[in-house]
């Protein structure tokens, strides 16, 4: 596919990765194999909550193949896995941040926690020995739902946390909020629990890690969507390593949705020990592994209000949140439901005034943190179910609800923080509305019945935060480190490219889009582009893949050095043409001097930056290389509306989608059919916490009672409909490429619309409340329940 | 998965004696057993692999009954003409086994002799009262079955064919579990060559078990409503994170009532 105008952008170019990953050529972590390689199992604990009285390793240390175990005892001098975000609770204190040991010390806090790591000659030999390692467990009682955690008399995890009191924050004017609900004609009130998710990557995390003694140093390759604040946390925070002495490769990495995003004790364990064995070793989680230690997302229980005037317009919201932290504080576990959550409360609307205070709690359960979304489904969740309900109470129609409360003026300061840039929502409602043929819903309502179905319509029209942000903004909110993205552009003599990026790409499709961007701006075939990223090693620096930042964050940065290229590449060209540098124009790959036809190709200008005989050395350096750093002025604000349609068997509870719609304002889309596909991954993830998924544990024994497939139900692909998708456009006003943000709408903007049309379909027999997910048990209940109070 | 000592039996005669030898256990298609033992939740120290054994295999019509051998898979039970033919109900069941792997490593004398409470093949065995046959005797349907996990088998007797009386009407519907897609309840509905009704439940309980109110109901009027008028006692169901012992008895008689559709 050639370049046409404007390039290769707006072009659903296929996927240059596809051919490598749809072939089997690959490289995961676990496809590399380094010389001498030893394998790694964790001893974990079957208990939820226990005292550690003794481990004795010395039957498991004479098992065939043995190399090493270590139990925390051995970690001398190896500090917990840092906190990144500090939050500060109304009474102004500081979270509170209780050790996060890398292997247990004297306790273990929820069912999966590593106490032990065997190094063995081979996997199953390690899994053997394993076996071997006695640990004797005073069981203790333990609580697994944060409410309850909260709550006089609940086990106690940690002693520093008294209560498992982790912190509580408040966002917004409580004064104003409530002067408002005072002078309402209606207030909607709504308890809701947003349902805990198992984030089940394709590929469960692996490291391998390795130590070199001619040099001392490390190299970690390790399933991570951010390796260079892996190496920071690790090497600065944990094991006092000079970073320099550390190198981390997160090469192909089989899915994330946040789970990736975090310091986790296994591969920092495998760093420490490496050296100590003088081997490199690997681990490679075995599935059960994943549903115990991977991060969680979710978990909240809320209580939300709606104050609203007689026409239906919006005064004021409260919400009250509890949120789960887990057992320790994961990477990123605290700005989730505080600092990505309140201040999305706003959503489309001009509701004046927001107060939120979220609690957050510890509980004996795998930590939580940010999960496809991260804070930003919850609160869509929260402002989307409550706008149905008030639209229901007050009988307003669903889709004029939310024209009458709209923000159509730009840009608009929330009461909740955030500075909205640009957006157009009666556009993106529109086009959902036209999508989901909204007038030809009555009919087949009616055709429905006819066949004893229930059929129900659930509007969503969600706004998101992305593009996470500005460094001062955020460290000034509590975030220890920068949010800002680096690329560097090199081009080689020859005049092809390769970019180094600080985002990582585990099936976000980086290496097209990107090389789209270079490739237009520079006026060359995308075949002469290649992008690379996952390798401390290579590339400068970068805080990586999350929050639907790699684009608007590190697609900016590449064109940042991207423009210095071409302004170095003007200097060169005024020099060989003997033109003034202000007369030279950059055009479809060619430096023109202006009026004239006389010209040099990119190609040219590259050869002679390398090749530098006719060349201003006194002026310039010679080379073609450049990077920059990109730290943006502001979020970006992607926005839509999902509508969508179920039909719902009475006899058996069961829940189809028949349609689901979504008009998305990405701002300008560099590769339609990529997007597209983060759309659909994007709504079947949500679809999949709303209709299917469900984290359980037992409230007694704090075991995990869905650790599997058997019981953990995923979405597959006879779950969801063929997807109806648009776009429409209002470019960013804060990076050049006016780009906003795709990769994690879907799963922010569906959850509300599906559970509404539940609600829609269910009102007729008197089902008014429904938790996710909508299993066909839990619709049966309801239907039974809403029958018997009738 | 532990290390595990593999033979293979040329006859069910001998693969019998190699089990009591050994106090290993028979390899059938593995979908139970190896991902049993994969999870070390299973640990066999002999597997007797029944792969090559040639009175295992085959699909043959024998006057008004169908034999399956044990060995055979699911994917070419449900590909059968034979199947298709003289009992259509068995062809569909087994197309909606699982998922494509399952039913092409699978066997139906496996299924049976492994009798997971949620399998499907065991409600067709029970459904059509069939006979399953061992290298030692014939066993009932009726007195197959013993409880969740448990046959009539004894440790080292293997199951050579099913004998299946070709019904006048059957079909077999299942409500799958949303996680798993193992029946969350599954129904075989049979009116047989005698008139008689017979209503086999999988899913619902530790393990299958005839539904005797629907075959009653159904006896009267072999038709939708009647299955789904009859009321099933939630007593004795399984009750768990999945359904409710209600929401179970709640549903045989509905899934009860597809399967009359279908049949």
């Amino acid at each position: 596919m050639g370049a046409n105008e404007s390039g290769y952008i707006g072009q659903s170019l296929r996927r240059k990765e596809d051919r490598r990953f749809l072939t089997g050529a690959g490289q995961y972590t676990d496809d590399v194999t380094l010389p001498h390689q030893t394998h790694a199992y964790f001893v974990r604990s079957p208990h939820a909550h226990a005292k550690i009285r003794s481990i004795d390793t010395s039957k498991a240390a004479k098992a065939p193949g043995v190399v090493a175990i270590y139990t925390g005892g051995d970690l001398e001098g190896v500090g917990g896995l840092p906190c990144g975000w500090l939050i500060t609770s109304v009474d102004g204190t500081p979270m509170k941040e209780p050790p996060h040991p890398v292997l247990a010390k004297g306790k273990v806090r929820h069912v999966g926690d590593q106490v032990a790591l065997v190094v063995a000659e081979t996997r199953n030999q390690a899994k053997d020995a394993a076996e071997l390692v006695d640990v004797d467990y005073e069981v203790l009682p333990a609580v697994t739902n944060p409410v309850e955690a909260l709550a006089p008399g609940a086990p106690q995890i940690h002693d520093e946390a008294p209560g498992n009191h982790c912190y509580t924050w408040a966002l917004g004017d409580k004064g104003a909020v409530d002067a408002a609900f005072a002078k309402a004609a209606h207030v909607t009130k709504l308890d809701l629990v947003n349902n805990r998710l198992i984030p089940n990557a394709i590929e469960p995390r692996a490291a391998l890690a390795s130590h070199s003694a001619s040099d001392d140093s490390y190299t970690l390759y390790v399933t991570s969507q951010n390796p260079h604040v892996e190496r920071l946390l690790m090497a600065a925070f944990v094991l006092g390593l000079p970073e320099h002495k550390l190198r981390v490769i997160a090469p192909d990495v089989g899915g994330g949705f946040g789970s990736k995003i975090y310091l986790y004790a296994e591969e920092t364990a495998l760093v420490w020990a490496s050296k100590r064995v003088g081997r490199p070793i690997k681990w490679v989680a075995e599935r059960s592994e994943s549903f115990l230690t991977d991060a969680h997302g979710r978990d909240h229980v809320t209580h939300a209000e709606l104050a609203l005037d007689k026409d239906g317009r919006f005064l004021a919201m409260r919400v009250n949140t509890t949120a789960a932290m887990g057992a320790y504080l994961s990477t990123f576990a605290s700005c989730i439901p505080t600092i990505l959550y309140a201040t999305l409360l706003a959503g489309q609307y001009t509701t004046p005034a927001i107060h939120c205070e979220v609690k957050a709690a510890f509980t004996n359960t795998a930590p939580v943190d940010a999960y496809r979304g991260a804070g930003r489904p919850e609160a869509t969740y929260v402002v989307e179910r409550i706008v149905r309900e008030a639209a229901v109470e007050m009988g307003i129609a669903q889709d004029e609800i939310r024209r009458r409360n709209f923000i159509r003026t730009f840009p608009y300061q929330t009461p909740v923080a955030l500075m909205y840039d640009t957006g157009n929502y009666d556009q993106t409602l529109d086009g959902a509305s036209e999508l989901a043929d909204v007038k030809g819903f009555t009919a087949r309502k009616a055709e429905a019945a006819k066949r004893g179905k229930l059929r129900g319509l659930g509007y969503s029209s969600y706004i998101e935060a992305c593009g996470l942000a500005p460094s001062n903004i955020a460290g000034a909110l509590g975030a220890r480190a920068g949010l800002f993205e680096a690329g560097q552009v090199r081009v080689n003599p020859t005049g092809s490219v390769t970019v180094f990026t600080g985002s990582h790409s585990h099936g976000q499709g980086h290496e097209t889009t990107f090389a789209q961007i270079v490739a237009t701006r520079l006026g060359i075939p995308v075949d002469n582009v290649d992008v690379v990223h996952g390798d401390t090693g290579r590339v400068a620096f970068g805080m990586g893949t999350y929050g639907s930042r790699s684009l608007a964050v590190g697609g900016t940065a590449i064109v940042k050095a991207l423009d210095k290229i071409v302004g170095k590449g003007r200097k060169i060209a005024a020099h060989l043409l003997e033109a003034a540098e202000s007369d030279i124009e950059f055009k479809d790959g060619k430096f023109t001097v202006a009026g004239t036809d006389r010209s040099k190709t990119f190609g040219e200008i590259a050869l002679t930056a390398y090749v530098p005989h006719n060349y201003p050395l006194d002026k310039l350096e010679p080379g073609l290389d450049e990077t920059a750093f990109y730290d943006p002025t502001n979020f970006t604000f992607p926005a839509g509306t999902h509508i969508c349609e179920v039909e719902i068997d009475p006899d058996t509870g069961v829940v189809e989608v028949v349609r689901f719609s979504a008009c998305d304002d990405f701002g300008n889309i560099v590769n339609p059919m990529i997007v597209e596909g983060q759309v659909h991954g994007g709504l079947t993830q949500g679809i999949g916490q709303a209709l299917l998924e469900a984290c359980v544990y037992d409230p007694e024994s704090g075991q995990l009672l869905t650790g599997s497939y058997m019981d953990y139900a995923m979405p597959r692909a006879d779950d969801v409909p063929s997807y109806q998708v648009s776009t429409r456009v209002t470019p960013c006003t804060v990076n050049p490429l006016g780009t906003k943000g795709c990769g994690e709408a879907g799963a922010i903007g569906s959850p509300p619309a599906l559970i509404n049309a539940v609600l829609d379909a269910l009102a007729p027999v008197g089902v008014t409340h429904l938790d996710m997910p909508a299993t066909p048990h839990r619709v049966w209940q309801a239907i039974q329940s809403a029958k018997a109070a009738a | 998965m532990y290390a595990v000592e593999y033979q293979k039996a040329k006859s069910a005669t001998e693969a019998s004696g190699l089990i009591a030898k050994s106090g290993g256990k028979a390899l059938a298609g593995g979908q139970s057993l190896i991902a049993a033992m994969k999870l070390r939740l299973a640990q066999p120290g002999t597997l007797v692999d029944l792969a090559g054994i040639p009175e295992l295999a085959g699909i043959r019509v024998e006057g008004g009954a169908l034999a399956i051998g044990a060995m055979t898979r699911h994917a070419d039970i449900a590909s059968a003409a034979e199947v298709k033919r003289t009992i259509p109900a068995l062809a569909a069941l087994a197309e909606g086994i699982g998922d494509r792997q399952v039913r092409n490593m699978g066997t139906i004398g496996g299924s049976l002799a492994n009798n997971d409470p949620a399998a499907d093949w065991p409600a067709a065995v029970l459904g059509l009262g069939a006979t399953v046959v061992t290298h030692k005797r014939r066993i009932a349907a009726d007195d197959f079955f013993k409880g969740m996990y448990e046959t009539a088998l004894a440790a080292d007797e293997i199951i050579t064919a099913v004998s299946f009386p070709t019904p006048k009407k059957a079909a077999y519907a299942k409500f799958p579990n949303p996680a798993s897609r193992f029946a969350l309840v599954g129904v075989f509905v049979a009116q047989l060559g005698d008139g008689s009704v017979r209503v086999a439940v999988t899913g619902a309980a530790p393990s299958v078990f005839r539904a005797a109110s629907l075959e009653a109901a159904l006896a009267k009027s072999f038709t939708p409503d009647a299955a789904k008028a009859a009321r099933v006692d939630a007593a004795g169901l399984n009750n768990d994170l999945h359904a409710s012992a209600a929401y179970r008895a709640h549903l045989v008689p509905v899934i009860a009532s597809r399967a009359v559709a279908a049949a």
